[in-house]
């Protein structure tokens, strides 16, 4: 590109635990950051405009709607995807949760969904499902009806 | 001759919920939808959209955007082949290629908002953005319709020149209606001069959007031997492929479509939008384009389900006992003709048994995106009309709604309002279930102060479709199966299609592997919708079964030196007929079939005309704010005949899903349509869909009526949840504040308008 090129970014940032150093196109969302740059596609594109919490990520513990924040913004920070909450000991009980009470249809909110849910009960392990209600609004799910989604956190809760 | 089943009760796997096999895959986020494909050298294509619902195109520009670093192709109208009209079936719907066509990329006039004039391949999105905005496009702007009456008017603006409307078997022309059916049993106007109450009363619909979250995608590759391969997320793989080798012009084997996983569709993925674009932007630039929509063209350009206009006139006798019925169906159609006349006159009347009936319906243009379905096309919006009207008829003449409902139920035998006879159905068996629901029979507690509380009830009907799918099976020396089978998986399918071939072979669900086919792997197989995925495939799959028992049969033969006549398969063990004690295991077969004569396939393939009627009925309790107007569902109860659920949890979950699908359709979910034909609402913020704060958890009462026409009992259950809330929420809301509402979304500001 010539004229109207943009200047890149220099990150360094955690997700998941690794260390990753980038140059970030100033222009460029967290949530494309994960997707093209670092090839990570279990963070969803759903709007783009921060209303259905198919890209929720977590930037130091908080969870975010990633297609609303700069890649360039988690400089210094440490980013968790759906891809790093299962460990090699295996499922978080939150994901196994997700697959016995069959909390998925279709699949492309759950990423969003789960990583906003260990969002909640890494903070209130045992909330009540009117807190489970409040907490997950911002993500939306057209096939589930919620109903199992919800059961799901809440057998996933303490 | 079609086979009929008796129903079994004594399944080992059938009525179990093991753990969806693509699980693992969906929860860890490594699951590849469509926006997730990656291939070497991909660039990214984006389109030009008009800003305007009805223009003539005077020019394009494009030349400031070919001359931008990292543009590798632009295309327009001129760049499509000129399909021919003609009309295709897909199942849900039908395509004429020559609008299809037009519909993807405008050839001189664009006919809705967001109308493709151009499509743009760039390096990366960024880019290609920024090289759309330096098309210049001159309009000449002309007047739009955007709903049936102005659409049907004299001197309405006309959006295609060259439609024929069909008005009862007339041609018509220069028109905006581009079909009018009729169907028409009894004597109409004798039985309603001899009703002792009738009642008439208009109802009318905003259209929705089917409101998937994963936004329609494409990636598409046009290599130098002619070929083009196309990775989606569709509702079919072959029908995709279909479409885009009658838009492209090319032979259906040129034409590769590698199904992935998909976000959800609702039948709105089953028209294609990007593949062909994808390709010819691919052949241009010769490097696979990938394409994602984004989410306001998807709400501006893509498959809502039709508004409607609808009368409905109700005779019934002094007994309670419907007599006559008539009903004016207005749908748009969108740009292009196809609004879903047909089902809504399947579905209209299906719940109740009348004499003598009509049925008028007119597929009418209007200037906004083309309709695709959405979850039983046209049958929520006449549930809304007949279900409100049967309640307001009760009212009026001071009769129990569920008792009437009950009385006037249809049965084997009954006359559907386009004259077909119904089979063995479970309209009677719902409602007797409702009357006796724990929902039914609790109170519907005090409201709150502020704030006033009505339950209501309704019925809803989809017919479920047959069609054709295809299934293959192979053995594995453990004693595992592959499954390959045609139908892409929205919602859970692959394991129910794993559970028909687990339970024929006497084997765990989970040693069963299925796989989605891509269309060079797998028989032709029709689109994941109206309802036939676990009907039809799921057949496929058991006859698969039985004639892989079949193939083993022969293998045992050899092992014991019989004839395969004489050897008899029973719970996973063969065993001879002459001498009993004489067993071997599946699992134990398997390990010796190098030995037997190799690998052991089979192969399943059905072509099936129904896949059973489903009937199904709501109870929602409402409680409204008469301050605000804002209602909330306070309990809600699905009660359907789901004839035999392979996987329960999974047709739960279809249950749920539909019922709040069609709670937003009720309560606020609409295309907020400005006067010069643009959407105001297009983002997720301004049509709102339902959230988990909006709604309780969605009780579900499974009726089994075992549909006869499949092995074991499986009768489409995805569509009929959808079409029974709008009413059920139109009658609860009558009982909550008096006043009954004829139009949705049945908002906040309609509810306070009513209160006035
Ligand atoms: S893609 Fe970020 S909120 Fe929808
Ligand atoms: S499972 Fe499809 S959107 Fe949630």
């Amino acid at each position: 590109m010539t004229t109207n090129t943009p200047s890149k970014v220099h990150v360094t940032t955690t997700i998941n635990g690794q260390q990753h150093e980038l140059l970030v196109p100033g222009y460029m969302s967290l949530l494309d950051t994960l997707r093209e740059l670092i090839g990570l596609t279990g963070t969803k594109e759903g709007c783009l405009d921060g209303n259905c919490g198919a890209c929720t990520v977590s930037i130091d513990g908080r969870i975010v709607d990633s297609c609303l924040v700069l890649g360039a913004e988690v400089d210094g920070k440490e980013v968790s995807t759906i891809e790093g909450m299962a460990t090699p000991e295996g499922l978080h009980p939150l994901q196994q949760a997700f697959l016995e009470e069959a909390a998925l249809q279709c699949g492309i909110c759950t990423p969003g969904f789960l990583v906003a849910a260990k969002g909640l009960l890494d903070n209130e392990p045992s909330p009540s499902e009117g807190r489970i209600r409040h907490w997950l609004a911002g993500n939306l799910c057209r096939c589930t009806g919620y109903d199992k989604i919800v059961r799901a956190v809440q057998k996933a809760s303490s | 001759m079609v086979a009929t089943f008796e129903p079994k009760t004594d399944y080992k796997v059938v009525g179990t919920r093991p753990i969806r096999h693509d699980g693992y895959d969906k929860v860890t986020g490594r699951a590849i939808y469509g926006g997730d494909m990656k291939l070497p050298g991909l660039i990214w294509g984006v389109c030009v959209r008009s800003p305007h619902a009805h223009a003539n195109i005077k020019s394009i520009d494009t030349t400031a955007a070919e001359a931008m670093d990292g543009v590798f192709a632009v295309i327009t109208g001129a760049d499509m082949p000129k399909a021919p009209s003609k009309l295709v079936d897909l199942g849900e719907g039908n395509i004429n290629f020559k609008w299809a066509s037009n519909k993807l990329m405008a050839d001189d006039k664009v006919l809705y908002r967001g109308h493709p004039v151009a499509a743009i391949a760039a390096v990366d999105r960024y880019t290609a953005e920024e090289a759309a905005r330096k098309v210049t496009v001159e309009y000449e702007v002309l007047p739009s319709v955007t709903n049936v009456v102005d659409a049907l008017k004299e001197d309405a603006p006309i959006l295609l020149e060259d439609l024929v409307g069909d008005d009862l078997g007339e041609d018509v022309t220069n028109t905006n209606m581009a079909a009018h059916v009729r169907h028409e049993f009894g004597d109409v106007e004798g039985a309603f001069a001899s009703a002792a109450h009738t009642i008439e009363r208009e109802y009318n619909m905003q259209m929705v959007h089917q409101g998937y979250i994963e936004p329609q995608n494409a990636t598409a590759m046009w290599d130098e031997e002619d070929r083009i391969k196309v990775w989606t997320s569709t509702q079919g793989a072959f029908p995709a492929r279909t479409q885009i080798a009658g838009i492209l012009q090319v032979d259906v084997s040129r034409v590769k479509v590698t199904p992935l996983e998909i976000g959800g569709g609702f039948g709105g993925k089953i028209p294609v939008y990007f593949e062909p674009l994808a390709a010819i932007l691919s052949k241009k630039s010769q490097r696979p384009v990938k394409m994602v929509m984004e989410r306001s063209a998807v709400f501006e350009t893509t498959g809502p389900t039709p508004g409607a206009r609808m009368i409905i006139k109700l005779g019934a006798d002094a007994n309670g006992k419907l007599t006559a019925a008539t009903a004016d169906i207005w749908f748009e159609a969108g740009a292009n003709p196809g609004a879903f006349i047909g089902p809504a006159a399947m579905c209209v009347y299906a719940p109740y048994e009348i004499a003598n009936t009509r049925i008028d319906g007119w597929d009418v243009l209007v200037n906004k995106p083309k309709v695709a379905p959405y979850r039983a096309p046209g049958s929520p919006q006449v549930a809304f009309a007949m279900e409100s009207a049967i309640d307001e008829l009760c009212e009026n003449a001071g009769w129990d709604s569920l008792q009437f409902r009950i009385d006037n139920a249809s049965k084997e035998g009954t006359r559907r309002g386009d004259g077909v006879l119904f089979s063995k159905i479970g309209m009677q068996e719902v409602l007797e279930a409702v009357k006796t629901s724990d929902h039914w029979n609790s109170p519907l507690g005090d409201a709150p102060a502020g704030k006033a509380r009505g339950r209501g009830i309704a019925n809803g009907y989809w017919f479920n479709i047959g069609l054709k799918s295809s299934a293959n099976l192979a053995v594995n020396s453990d004693g595992t199966v592959q499954l390959t089978e045609g139908s892409t998986d929205i919602g859970g399918s692959r394991t129910a299609m794993a559970m028909h071939v687990a339970e024929v072979l006497g084997i765990g669900a989970h040693d069963v592997r299925p796989t989605v086919g891509d269309t060079e792997s797998i028989g032709y197989t029709d689109v994941t919708g109206g309802s036939r995925t676990t009907y039809a495939t799921g057949y496929a799959c058991w006859l698969a079964a039985n004639n892989l028992v079949d193939v083993l049969k022969e293998r045992v033969a050899i092992l014991w030196d019989i004839n395969s006549d004489d050897v008899d398969f029973n719970d996973g063990v063969f065993s001879s007929k002459a001498e009993a004690e004489k067993t071997i295991g599946f699992k134990e077969l398997a390990g010796k079939l190098d030995d037997l004569g190799g690998p052991a396939n089979s192969t399943g393939s059905v072509d099936l005309e129904s896949a059973g009627d489903g009937f199904g009925t709501h109870i929602a309790d409402v409680e409204i704010d008469l301050a605000t107007g804002k209602t909330d569902i306070v309990r809600y109860t699905v009660v359907q005949d789901v004839g035999t659920a392979i996987h329960p949890a999974y047709v739960e979950g279809q249950l749920q899903g539909g019922a709040v699908q069609g709670i937003g359709w009720a309560l606020n979910e609409e295309y907020f349509m400005l006067d010069d034909g643009r959407m105001a609402n297009s983002s997720f913020l301004d049509y709102r869909m339902p959230t988990t704060l909006d709604l309780p958890l969605i009780d579900t009462v499974m009726v089994e009526v075992p549909n006869p026409l499949h092995p074991y009992g499986v009768r489409g259950v995805g569509e009929t949840p959808i079409c029974p809330p709008i009413p059920a929420i139109a009658n609860a809301i009558k009982e909550a504040i008096g006043t009954r509402l004829y139009e949705t979304p049945m908002n906040a500001g309609s509810i306070l308008k009513a209160l006035k």
